[in-house]
């Protein structure tokens, strides 16, 4: 028998996964294969057998592995989540990374870290790729507005665009309450009038 | 006064409200509280999440706390209940084939005789149902291998109860996957809307008052933070009390539909909050009393029988020791803290800790210390009386 230790990553993101399956071939000589597919997870995962499977905790999906942890016939492996307390540390890493991993009874915690290792910094890379997306996705929606209010004041009130702009901000101020959300409310204000 | 911030963790559902309106309506700021509410993923998340210390409190599924008392299911730290936050809610559904099917049969879809309902799926489902669920411990699972057990189908050789996460579920049924499932609210009525399957029962109708959902911490956060606990509990009690109360369906219903909520229409989620069930894609309305309990009768009191029955079945499908697992379960349903910290608010306190589970078939007033205290029916369908005080 193969003493390559088997690795299984949920993962519907083929860009993802395929990272993931990269780096854990960095970190070591695993045998990594992938299930795309949340149908019938619990049924592929056991068919494949696996030492260790690896989930995204955001996934919902995650759910249907823990019945993986019901040793229910004789024929299922006893598979235990990785968050076992033997190594506390690691357990918080990887949940705030957002990984968990679920590894069968009895492989020896040396074995396991540098797998844990390299998709713990996976994952923090996607996570950080993600807040960046968000910000900079929220960031250009905010500006569309603010430029659609200063187009009405200016409009309006025969401002040009920096008076506009200042008494956006001016209102904002006296409001307590952010640039964006005058704008926004000047927006629809408008758009319901118009 | 600054309030003191406290983060809680839910599962976008309907039984999530005592928390989200105690945020909203407000009795969190009143108990000094800065509730923070974070919505997870999924339960293992939401677990392992209160369990590592990222959130001091959780809505959980009544079985889970159990489930770790009695070292299942990966991560066992010891979580305590400190009440419970709803009863019932969970409905059974069917694929549209196979309500076809057993309306064929001669099957009424009265969505209240568990008897009849059971034994017309049986016929028409063939061998093996595959039902989906939830979460593998958690009171959907034990109701339906309560049901299908007591009819004939003993578990877990003769129906296949697979985990489905809630927001998946219409989806497995609409692709086959599954021939019936048990969920909580609203996701049976997200089935009925997509036109994928129909309702065939309330939970409410195999058991009559099943502890659905708790306010579950850490043994140790409870131990060292008094205070926290103190409001927290008050603030979810109080806001389950605003929950029963007349008029505020609608208004909640409002709240819970927002984005960072439900994220789904008002009009579905009133109909858990009003216990007005559209069955099938043809409007068919069926109305149930006590569909999803947040206060009446005393539904927030952690009763230790409820804690000992939740164990005594996972432990007979789990292969444990009975005794051991009722004692281990018992002692994380805080009765203690219950009383001593809902009391001032006039709590209805019920004289013991126990209860016979499945005993009352009518309201019934029982010893409690304003005797005033009436507690609503509790049956199972097939009369099934649980005593905890034999179970040794």
């Amino acid at each position: 028998m193969s003493n390559k230790l088997s690795i299984v990553v949920v993962e519907p993101d083929r860009e993802r996964a395929i990272l993931i399956v990269d780096s854990l071939r960095a970190a070591g000589d695993f045998d990594v294969s992938v299930i795309s597919e949340v149908t019938g997870l619990a049924r592929h995962v056991s068919s494949r057998d696996p030492d260790v499977v690896l989930v995204d905790l955001t996934s919902p999906s995650r759910d249907i592995l823990e019945e993986l942890t019901l040793a229910s016939g004789p024929l299922d492996r006893p598979v235990a989540m990785f968050v076992d307390r033997s190594d506390d540390s690691l357990t918080k890493a990887a949940i705030e990374a957002g990984v968990s991993a679920y590894v069968v009874d009895g492989l020896r915690a040396d074995r396991i870290k540098p797998i844990m290792d390299a998709a713990i910094a996976r994952f923090h890379m996607f996570h950080r790729m993600r807040l960046e997306l968000e910000t900079t996705k929220r960031a250009l929606e905010e500006r569309k507005v603010i430029d659609r209010a200063k187009g009405l004041l200016m409009k309006a009130r025969g401002l040009d665009e920096e008076a506009a702009y200042a008494l956006l901000r001016k209102t904002a101020m006296d409001q307590g309450r952010k640039v964006v959300d005058v704008a926004e409310a000047l927006v629809t204000a408008a758009g319901l009038l118009s | 006064m600054s309030l003191k911030p406290l983060e809680a963790g839910f599962i976008p559902l309907v039984d999530a409200a005592p928390l989200i309106l105690a945020r909203e309506i407000g009795f969190a700021e009143e108990e000094g509280l800065d509730l923070r509410l974070r919505a997870a993923p999924s339960w293992s998340t939401l677990r392992d999440m209160l369990a590592i210390g990222a959130i001091d409190a959780a809505h959980m599924l009544s079985a889970m706390p159990v489930a770790m008392a009695l070292g299942l299911g990966g991560i066992s730290e010891r979580i305590d209940v400190l009440s419970v936050l709803s009863v019932n809610g969970n409905v059974v559904g069917v694929s549209s084939a196979l309500a076809e099917r057993m309306r064929v049969a001669g099957h009424r879809f009265d969505f209240a005789d568990a008897d009849s309902a059971g034994r017309a799926l049986i016929e028409a489902a063939g061998d093996r149902p595959r039902i989906g669920v939830p979460f593998p411990f958690s009171m959907h699972a034990d109701l339906l291998f309560h049901w299908l057990g007591a009819l004939g189908l003993p578990a877990p050789q003769a129906l296949q109860v697979v985990t489905v996460p809630p927001q998946l579920m219409a989806e497995a049924i609409a692709a086959g996957e599954i021939d019936a499932f048990c969920v909580g609210s609203p996701w049976g009525s997200i089935a009925v809307e997509n036109g994928v399957g129909e309702l065939l029962l309330p939970g409410s109708a195999i058991r009559a008052f099943a502890p659905e959902k708790v306010l579950a911490v850490r043994h140790g956060w409870a131990e060292a933070e008094p205070g926290l606990t103190r409001s927290l509990m008050r603030a979810a009690w109080r806001t389950g009390r605003w929950l029963s109360e007349g008029g505020n369906q609608v208004t909640a219903a409002e709240i819970l539909s927002r984005r960072e909520y439900l994220d789904l229409s008002p009009e579905i989620i009133e109909r858990s909050l009003s216990g007005q069930q559209v069955i099938s894609p043809r409007g068919e309305v069926r109305s149930v009393p006590n569909f999803l309990v947040f206060f009446r009768g005393a539904a927030t009191y952690p009763w230790r029988s409820q804690a000992a029955m939740i164990a005594h079945s996972m432990a007979a499908r789990a292969g444990l020791d009975r005794a051991n697992a009722i004692e281990a379960a018992r002692s994380i349903f805080r009765t203690d803290l219950y009383r001593q910290n809902l009391r001032d608010l006039g709590a209805e306190m019920p004289g013991a800790s126990d209860k016979i589970e499945g005993a009352l078939t009518r309201p019934t007033p029982v010893a409690s210390e304003s005797g005033r205290l009436i507690l609503e029916p509790d049956s199972f369908f097939d009369g099934y009386i649980f005593d905890p005080s034999t179970q040794d």
